[in-house]
């Protein structure tokens, strides 16, 4: 048995050493879309770092800064569908959600039934939600932090982080593509902090528009973790933005969790009572 | 001495009423026997194996450490003691846990990630064959161990490859893939469900958490040793060491015994329920024996016995019953309980479910000590409820009493 095990093992090794070769191409890191169409984050102002006289890093930050022009606002409110794709169901979860800043957020879940009623706060680095079958608020933190939102692709640790991306990476421009028929800016980011959730990420960006079609996340390893498709960009109040967008944990078997941007405003007064926990309840 | 001999004919003398109430008092008398050395048979293996895979005989744990609340996790590690771990050599096993989530198959399971040192000899998870891998890994496999319940739900198997994805001491993703080197197979599920088992050093550098533990397991000569280590001796359990809180075996136990002493109550009604049942028949003989031999107790008044001594005989034939209980369930009961000693009591398979450390089968231990207090406690409670009706006799007026006229 012993023999046997270590014999597997090095028939492991050389496979994962190809598989790694494969994977560590390229290393990304990454600002979460995913928050952004929830309502939780969305980058603010970005300021531009001048440390370094590449040119290759300038445009790179220069580009994020007009992404965060079309994708960031004081505040917003909007609704959305949130399509989660099971291994033998599909669910839909409709939600209204309010965010001001990068800070502030919150949601209601308007349906199914079962879900209708379930409310989530962020505030400040810290998230509740509410519970009307249980009638009872808790705060997520710790442990519970990993556990997917509503069954989806999207762990609420991954709605937590809401730093500027040009606070925390260094950027360039890599290559050109093409998605869809646009053409894109592919954009990679390396932490130049050590307390980020994803090392690298690499954003694929519409050259014209200024909107991200793709995002993808890495480990330290190298390994994809996640993986962002944007869709539907539409010009909504003087700004481009994506009303589709299709969140996919890569090391999850399944088709990920779709986002549909169903109505949205934008710099639109927000009462401040919204973000309080007493309206949780 | 006449007492003894006049009881004793006098209960043979009532027949099948005798054997009857011996008979189901020996019943409760062997299934008290035989539920408190379930208890304690449980009690010694769940020690026994708990201290064996998951506490030792002792731990220094983070300050900050608290196995049952998983929000100390994140902040419960720090560097180990150099003059600490030197001094007690094999005798430790330093513990480092970070929480991860693992993909096999495709599936997420939130997982503990334990770092365990592959040359360590104090718990009986296997490092053998993780050490051996370990050596011989190139190209960054992590090989690890995990228990047939993690393996069972995560569909694994010794050779499967999955990823684990975890964040370093800085918050920042990372993934890597592991090795299931053997799967291996425990009482005790505090350390199978949910957990996989990697080398400490790959998990301090996975997490940068370089030289640090969770908690450091002791053996009982680790713990000799930091008794026997100069002015620096161990503080009571609870207080802390060299920064890390020490931990004896007793407060380890803690939730065993609590488990052990609540399940004892309960056992406990049901065994005075079964011996409250038998000494109501000896109480209901006692009661009849008086009634209808009230003309023999006057004859023993008339030739001179005090009323005292007449309660005696009458007190001294019901606790005979549970003399002769005894006699009766240990013939028939012996060999059972032996039996059931050799061959042990299979527990189904989900009761281990609630975390605790349960084999499948219970080996029942009858201690001296058990079987000496059950002794006592039916002997004195017949002896109780044989004396509580035979008291009537002292009221008795013996001129009354030969004319078998009622009290």
């Amino acid at each position: 048995m012993f023999n046997k095990n270590i014999e597997i093992i090095k028939r492991f090794h050389n496979s994962h050493l190809k598989a790694k070769s494969r994977i560590m191409f390229s290393h990304n890191g990454a600002l979460m879309l995913a928050v952004i169409l929830f309502s939780v984050i969305l980058p603010g102002g970005s300021h531009a770092r001048s440390a370094s006289g590449e040119q290759t890093q300038q445009s790179g930050e220069s580009i994020l800064r007009r992404v965060d022009q079309n994708l960031s606002s004081k505040n917003r409110v909007f609704e959305s569908s949130m399509i989660i794709h099971g291994r033998r169901s599909t669910r839909t979860i409709t939600s209204r959600s309010w965010s001001e800043g990068e800070k502030k957020s919150f949601s209601e879940y308007l349906s199914p039934a079962a879900e209708a009623g379930t409310k989530m706060l962020k505030l400040e680095g810290q998230l509740w939600i509410y519970t009307p079958s249980a009638d009872r608020t808790i705060q997520i933190s710790g442990h519970m932090l990993r556990q997917s939102v509503m069954g989806s692709d999207l762990s609420y640790e991954d709605m937590m982080d809401d730093r500027n991306l040009t606070d925390t990476y260094d950027s360039k421009v890599v290559s050109k593509d093409t998605i869809d028929g646009r053409d894109v800016l592919v954009v990679e980011l390396t932490a130049r902090v050590t307390d980020v959730a994803y090392h690298r990420q690499k954003m694929w960006i519409d050259a014209e528009r200024f909107v991200p079609l793709r995002q993808e996340m890495y480990a330290k390893s190298g390994q994809l973790l996640k993986r962002m498709e944007l869709k539907d960009v539409e010009r909504i109040q003087g700004r481009w933005f994506p009303k589709t967008m299709i969140y996919k944990d890569m090391l999850k078997e399944g088709k990920g969790t779709e986002f549909r941007m169903t109505k949205i405003q934008f710099d639109k007064q927000i009462p401040a009572h919204i973000f309080t926990k007493a309206s949780l309840r | 001495m006449l007492s003894f001999i006049l009881a004793f004919r006098n209960l043979m003398g009532s027949g099948k009423r005798t054997w009857l109430n011996v008979s189901v008092l020996s019943l409760a008398f062997v299934v008290i026997i035989f539920y408190n050395g379930l208890l304690e048979g449980w009690n010694v293996q769940a020690r026994t194996d708990t201290m064996a895979w998951e506490t030792g005989n002792g731990r220094l744990s983070h300050p900050l450490f608290d196995q049952f609340d998983p929000f100390t996790l994140a902040d419960s590690h720090g560097k180990t003691d150099e003059g600490l771990m030197t001094l007690l050599g094999k005798d430790a096993s330093p513990v480092l846990i970070t929480q991860a989530t693992a993909y096999p198959n495709g599936r997420l399971f939130n997982v503990l990630l334990k770092g365990i040192d592959t040359k360590q000899s104090v718990l009986s998870v296997p490092v053998r064959l993780m050490d051996s891998l370990a050596s011989a890994g190139e190209g960054g496999v992590i090989p690890a161990v995990i228990g047939d319940r993690m393996a069972k739900a995560a569909k694994l198997k010794a050779g499967h490859i999955m990823v684990v994805r975890w964040r370093d001491a800085n918050g920042t993703f990372d993934a890597r893939e592991v090795m299931i080197a053997e799967v291996f197979r425990t009482n005790v599920p505090s350390v199978d469900v949910s957990q996989v088992w990697i080398p400490l050093e790959h998990l301090r550098e996975m997490t940068s958490m370089y030289g640090e533990a969770t908690y450091i397991t002791l053996s009982k000569e680790g713990v000799a040793k930091l008794n026997g280590a100069g002015d620096d001796k161990l503080t009571v359990s609870g207080e802390l060491y060299k920064g890390w809180r020490y931990e004896d075996e007793d407060a380890l136990m803690h939730e065993i015994d609590t488990v052990i002493k609540a399940k004892k109550g309960s056992s406990t009604v049901i065994s005075m329920l079964l011996l409250c049942i038998a000494l109501l028949a000896i109480f209901d003989t006692q009661i009849l024996s008086i009634f209808r031999r009230q003309k023999e107790i006057g004859t023993y008044i008339a030739l001179g016995m005090t009323r005292l001594k007449v309660v005696g005989i009458f007190t001294i034939e019901g606790t005979i019953h549970s003399v002769l209980a005894i006699a009766l369930g240990t013939l028939w009961g012996m060999p059972l309980l032996k039996w059931i000693q050799h061959t042990g009591i299979p527990m189904p398979s989900n009761t281990d479910q609630a975390g605790l450390a349960i084999a499948d089968k219970i080996v029942p231990v009858y201690s001296a000590g058990m079987l000496l207090a059950t002794v006592l406690l039916v002997v004195i409670s017949s002896l109780v409820v044989s004396y509580i009706p035979a008291r009537k006799i002292s009221k008795m007026k013996p001129t009354e009493a030969l004319k078998g006229k009622l009290v």
